[in-house]
């Protein structure tokens, strides 16, 4: 078993004893100390996994972090950093996006939350939470009156994700959940405390992601599970969360996306603004659009037995062709399935190609994705 | 607290092996598969194979994570449970009866070596 080992002290989440007295793994992840699965009956990736695609889950992902944007100019400086439109988000929206390099490629990726008129929130990941203040912080420079402040020690951020996410919630909070769109947002106050609930997520189910004060994450965090008891659910680790936006296709930044892959090669052309003013990786964008990827993002299955994993290497006859980025064997849909970067020319569903698991040629056959998508 | 069949020898790498005059069936210790999770394929050698004490005959992967399978004996693959390929979570409802292979010892002297339940047990508590 490999046992990552970092110099720096592990940084925890206000939940942290809390994972600890209730049975969780820890494993380093991105610097925190995170609950990876729960143990006992009812934990488990896969059972953690079911039970959020048949029920319920509830996530401590506080590791996140969280930049504001605020000043007379916040649109514009968003506008420049994001490459996602930011006009087009009404206050109490919020979208999916990239955090571009002049390349094109990915110095993260984020949700943007439109707080106010002029007043934005980023929620980004949490090992580039350094990374990506100190780029922001430089980039909207140009862009007049706006500051960027890191928030992240502010929040806690829960998750609660399944079909039951609404029943589960709604009798802890005033904010009427049913009638919310998905990626729209309000504030309000769940088991009495200050909360800004969100309908998104990171598992391709139905739920919500909750912004609580740290001091209050526990209590919030107890008040669901109580509430969920009947309808069954479980506290989920990061283990779970990844086959779960696997499945759901949800690139995973790190593995599917990274400051050498572009938005194009990422198949992410929808949260490229091609309409908007310039931004940060907007050229190279619009001049690769124009000559065309010549790699691109894939979603694949196995044909032959055995697990693609991150890093494994594709191949197309005897040439090394490209490389897995995401790979695992799902436990809803229970096939071995993955993403990689392939020739332009092997992208379409139903292109064969080889994976080298360890030593081993393995056959993949290219399938659409999302892998899997909820029914509506 | 897990309870470790005193009529299993077992190793430093989780395997354990029901001796039975010169064969050997080994699969992995409890210990072992709560420290994988979830275990959802199991890659196993070939009757005939020919292993080395140490030596790795398979791989088992969870849904995270990929750990080699170490032979506690030198010998010959004369058994595969192929059962594991459809049922791989077997290893986790009862990893003491899920045998993966059966070697046939070519050095049993060998054996002596291993460790028994009571050793085993204080290496992982």
């Amino acid at each position: 078993m490999e046992q990552a080992t970092t110099e720096a002290p592990l940084k925890k989440t206000p939940l942290n004893a809390r994972h600890r007295t209730s049975g969780a793994r820890m494993v380093p992840f991105a610097g925190w100390d995170m609950p990876v699965e729960y143990t006992g009956p009812a934990g488990g990736v896969v059972q953690e996994h079911m039970a959020v695609r048949t029920r319920a889950g509830l996530f401590d992902v506080s590791h996140m972090g969280e930049i504001e944007i605020a000043g007379n100019d916040a649109l514009a400086a968003v506008q420049r950093i994001s490459s996602n439109d930011a006009s087009k988000l009404q206050v109490g929206q919020a979208q999916y996006s990239g955090l571009l390099t002049p390349k094109g490629t990915f110095v993260d990726d984020l949700l943007v939350y439109r707080l106010a008129p002029s007043h934005f929130l980023l929620v980004v990941n949490a090992g580039n939470i350094p990374t990506d203040y100190a780029w922001i912080a430089e980039q909207i420079k140009p862009a007049g009156d706006a500051v960027a402040v890191d928030v992240s020690s502010r929040y806690a951020l829960l998750a609660l994700q399944g079909p039951a996410a609404v029943e589960i919630l709604q009798p802890l909070t005033g904010v009427e959940l049913a009638p919310m769109k998905y990626y729209w947002f309000a504030h309000g106050e769940v088991a009495s405390v200050r909360a800004t609930i969100s309908r998104t997520g990171y598992t391709g189910e139905d739920g919500f992601e909750i912004f609580v004060p740290p001091q209050s994450a526990d209590r919030v965090w107890q008040a669901i599970l109580d509430s969920g008891r009947n309808a069954g659910v479980v506290p989920c680790g990061l283990g779970a969360r990844d086959t779960l936006r696997l499945e759901a296709a949800m690139r995973l930044y790190g593995n599917d996306i990274d400051d050498t892959t572009t938005a194009l090669e990422a198949d992410l052309n929808w949260i490229v603004g091609w309409k908007k003013d310039d931004f940060v990786g907007a050229p190279a964008l619009r001049e690769q659009k124009a000559a065309g990827v010549s790699r691109r993002i894939v979603g694949f299955e196995m044909v032959d037995r055995g697990i693609a994993r991150h890093g494994h290497d594709v191949y197309v006859g005897d040439t090394k062709a490209g490389v897995v980025t995401s790979g695992t064997q799902t436990p809803f849909l229970k096939k071995a399935i993955g993403m990689a970067y392939v020739p332009v020319e092997h992208t379409a569903p139903g292109a064969e190609f080889d994976v080298d698991i360890r030593g081993r040629r393995t056959r993949a056959r290219v399938v659409p994705m999302p892998f899997y998508k909820r029914q509506k | 607290m897990a309870s470790y069949p005193a009529s299993l020898k077992y190793t430093k790498d989780h395997e354990w092996i029901e001796l039975s005059g010169d064969r050997g069936k080994v699969g992995i210790t409890d210990y072992a598969q709560q420290q994988l999770g979830d275990v959802v394929y199991v890659e196993l050698p070939e009757v005939g194979a020919k292993l080395k004490q140490g030596q790795s005959f398979g791989t088992i992967e969870s849904v995270k994570a990929v750990s080699e399978l170490y032979s506690p004996v030198t010998g010959e693959v004369v058994d595969v449970n192929s059962s594991l390929k459809d049922k791989p979570e077997t290893v986790n409802k009862d990893p003491h009866a899920s045998w993966m292979i059966v070697v046939r010892l070519s050095n049993p002297g060998e054996a002596g070596a291993l460790l028994d339940a009571t050793q085993y047990q204080d290496l992982v508590k």
